[in-house]
C-alpha cells in the first residue's frame, strides 16, 4: 500500500505532481477549444438557416462530414495534414528549416472543428425555436438585423441551447483524451507514460479516470447551476403554482 | 489481382492499391467489433435500465455509480484500463483460467466497448421507460395484465419507438468510437489505414478512410430513417 502511496506523491518519486500537470493540460485544451468550437458552431447553425444556396450546401457538407469521420482519424489528418500543407507553402515561399505544428494547436483545432459540428446543430434547434414573432417585433421596433441578433435573439438563445452546449462540452471533455496520441502531454499520456516506467498500468489509468470523473462531475454540477440561472423567471414544466 | 485491389487501381491510387485487402479485413474487424458490442450492449443496457428503475435500492445505487463512471470517463482511458490495467495482473487470471481472454486485445476490445455502450444505452432505455405516461401501466394492470405482460406488452413497444432515435445515434458515436481498437494493436479500419500511412506516408489514405466512414455512417442514418418511418406509420406524426 505504502507503495502505492509513494508512487502517487508528490515528488521526485512520485507521479502526483506529473498527473497534475497532465490534468491541467487536459481542462486546459478543452477550455482553449470551447469558444472556438462553439463560436464556429453557430456561424455554421446561422449558414444552414441562410438564403443563400452556397452557405447552406457548404455547411450541410460541414456538419455531415465531421459528425461521420472518427475524432481519432479527423485529429490524424488535421495534424499531419496540415503539416504538409504549410510545410508546402513554406518551401514554396522560398523559407528554410522545418515548419512543425504543435500538438496543442493541432488538437485544438481538430476537436473545435468537430465541436463545431455537433454544436452547429444544437444551435440550429435552438434558433428554430424562438418564435418569429421576436424577430418580427425587434425589426418593427427599427433595429437592425445585428442588433435584433445580439439584443432579442441571442440572450434567449443561450436559454434553450444550453442543457444540448453541456453535452458537448462533456464529450469534448472526454475527446481531450485523444490528443495524447499526437504527443500532447494531457492527462493520457503522462498515465501512459506513468506505466511504461513503473509497470502499474492498472494503478495509473485508474487514476486518470478518476481525473476525467472528477472533471465530469463537477461540469455537470456547474452546468445544472447555469441551467438555474438562464431558467430564472421561467416557471418549470408541472411546477406547482 | 484480388477484388480487394480493384478499387485502388481504378481511381489510380497506389496506396490504396497495396493496402485495399488490408482496408477491406480493416472494415471487416470494425463492422464486427460495432456489431457484437452494439448488440450486447442492447440486451445487457435493457436490463440494467430495468433494473436501474426498479430494482432494490442498493442495486439502484451501484447501477448508478456504475452509469456515471463509464458515461463519466473517456471510452480511450476505459480500453486503457481494461486491456493494460486488468491485464497486468496475469497470474490471477491464469489461476482463474481467464487468461486467454484478458490476453487478447480483442476482447478486451470487446469488453470496453460493451459495458461503455451499454452504460449510455441502459441511460437512453431508462429515459424512454420514463416518458411513458403512467396511466399505460395502470390502464394495463386494470385490465388485469401481469408486470411481466404489461411490461412486455404495453409499455417495451412504446418505450422502443422513443429510445429508436437515440439509439441511432449511439450505434454512429459507436462506429467512430471503434477506431480506437486502433490503439491496442488492433488493425481494424483505422489500424489498417494507419499502417498503410506509416509505411507509404501517402496522405491520401487517411482521406480514403474518412470517406468509407462517412458511408457508413450515412448507410446507417438512412437506414435508421427508413426504420422509424415504418415504426411510426401509425401514428400521426408525419
Amino acid at each position: 500500500m505504502q507503495y502505492y502511496l509513494d508512487l502517487l506523491s508528490f515528488g521526485p518519486e512520485g507521479w502526483g505532481d506529473e498527473l497534475l500537470a497532465g490534468a491541467l493540460v487536459t481542462i486546459s485544451i478543452a477550455l482553449a477549444t470551447l469558444p472556438f468550437g462553439l463560436a464556429l458552431g453557430l456561424a455554421i447553425a446561422l449558414a444552414k438557416r441562410s438564403r443563400s444556396w452556397t452557405l447552406r450546401t457548404f455547411a450541410t457538407l460541414y456538419t455531415t462530414i465531421f459528425r461521420g469521420v472518427p475524432e481519432l482519424l479527423t485529429l490524424y489528418i488535421i495534424y499531419f495534414g496540415v503539416q504538409v500543407l504549410l510545410q508546402g507553402v513554406w518551401s514554396a515561399l522560398g523559407l528554410p528549416g522545418n515548419l512543425e505544428m504543435s500538438p496543442f494547436l493541432a488538437g485544438m483545432v481538430a476537436l473545435g472543428v468537430v465541436l463545431a459540428a455537433f454544436s452547429a446543430e444544437v444551435w440550429l434547434g435552438a434558433l428554430n425555436a424562438i418564435q418569429k414573432g421576436q424577430r418580427e417585433a425587434a425589426a418593427a421596433l427599427g433595429l437592425t438585423k445585428w442588433q435584433a441578433f445580439r439584443l432579442v435573439v441571442f440572450p434567449q438563445l443561450m436559454r434553450v441551447a444550453l442543457p444540448g452546449l453541456g453535452n458537448n462540452w462533456m464529450v469534448l471533455l472526454k475527446e481531450t483524451s485523444l490528443v495524447s496520441v499526437i504527443t500532447l502531454q494531457d492527462t493520457m499520456f503522462i498515465a501512459t507514460r506513468a506505466n511504461v516506467v513503473t509497470k502499474e498500468p492498472f494503478l495509473f489509468f485508474g487514476a486518470a479516470a478518476l481525473i476525467y470523473l472528477f472533471f465530469s462531475v463537477i461540469s455537470t454540477w456547474g452546468f445544472d447551476r447555469l441551467e438555474d440561472r438562464a431558467n430564472r423567471g421561467h416557471a418549470r414544466a408541472g411546477a406547482s403554482r | 489481382m484480388t477484388w480487394c485491389e480493384y478499387p485502388g487501381a481504378w481511381i489510380g491510387l497506389e496506396v490504396l492499391q497495396n493496402y485495399g485487402c488490408r482496408m477491406a479485413s480493416g472494415l471487416g474487424l470494425t463492422l464486427q467489433l460495432v456489431a457484437i458490442s452494439f448488440g450486447l450492449g442492447i440486451a445487457i443496457g435493457l436490463g440494467l435500465a430495468v433494473l436501474r428503475l426498479r430494482g432494490p435500492k442498493p442495486v439502484r445505487m451501484i447501477l448508478h455509480g456504475y452509469m456515471t463512471f463509464f458515461r463519466g470517463t473517456p471510452l480511450l482511458v476505459q480500453l486503457f484500463l481494461i486491456y493494460y490495467g486488468l491485464g497486468s495482473f496475469r497470474p490471477f487470471w491464469q489461476e482463474v483460467g481467464l487468461w486467454w481472454f484478458f490476453r487478447d486485445p480483442l476482447y478486451c476490445c470487446l469488453l470496453a466497448f460493451t459495458i461503455n455502450t451499454a452504460a449510455y444505452q441502459a441511460e437512453i432505455f431508462r429515459g424512454a421507460l420514463q416518458s411513458l405516461p403512467y396511466g399505460q401501466a395502470e390502464a394495463a394492470r386494470a385490465l388485469g395484465m401481469r408486470p411481466f405482460a404489461i411490461f412486455l406488452r404495453v409499455e417495451m413497444p412504446q418505450a422502443m419507438i422513443v429510445a429508436l432515435r437515440p439509439l441511432g445515434n449511439e450505434l454512429i458515436v459507436m462506429i467512430k468510437a471503434s477506431a480506437l481498437a486502433s490503439l491496442v494493436t488492433l488493425f481494424d479500419l483505422m489500424g489498417a489505414t494507419r499502417l498503410a500511412f506509416a509505411r507509404s506516408f501517402d496522405l491520401s489514405i487517411y482521406l480514403v478512410a474518412a470517406l468509407i466512414y462517412l458511408a457508413l455512417v450515412e448507410i446507417i442514418r438512412r437506414v435508421w430513417d427508413g426504420l422509424e418511418m415504418r415504426l411510426t406509420r401509425h401514428m400521426a406524426l408525419r
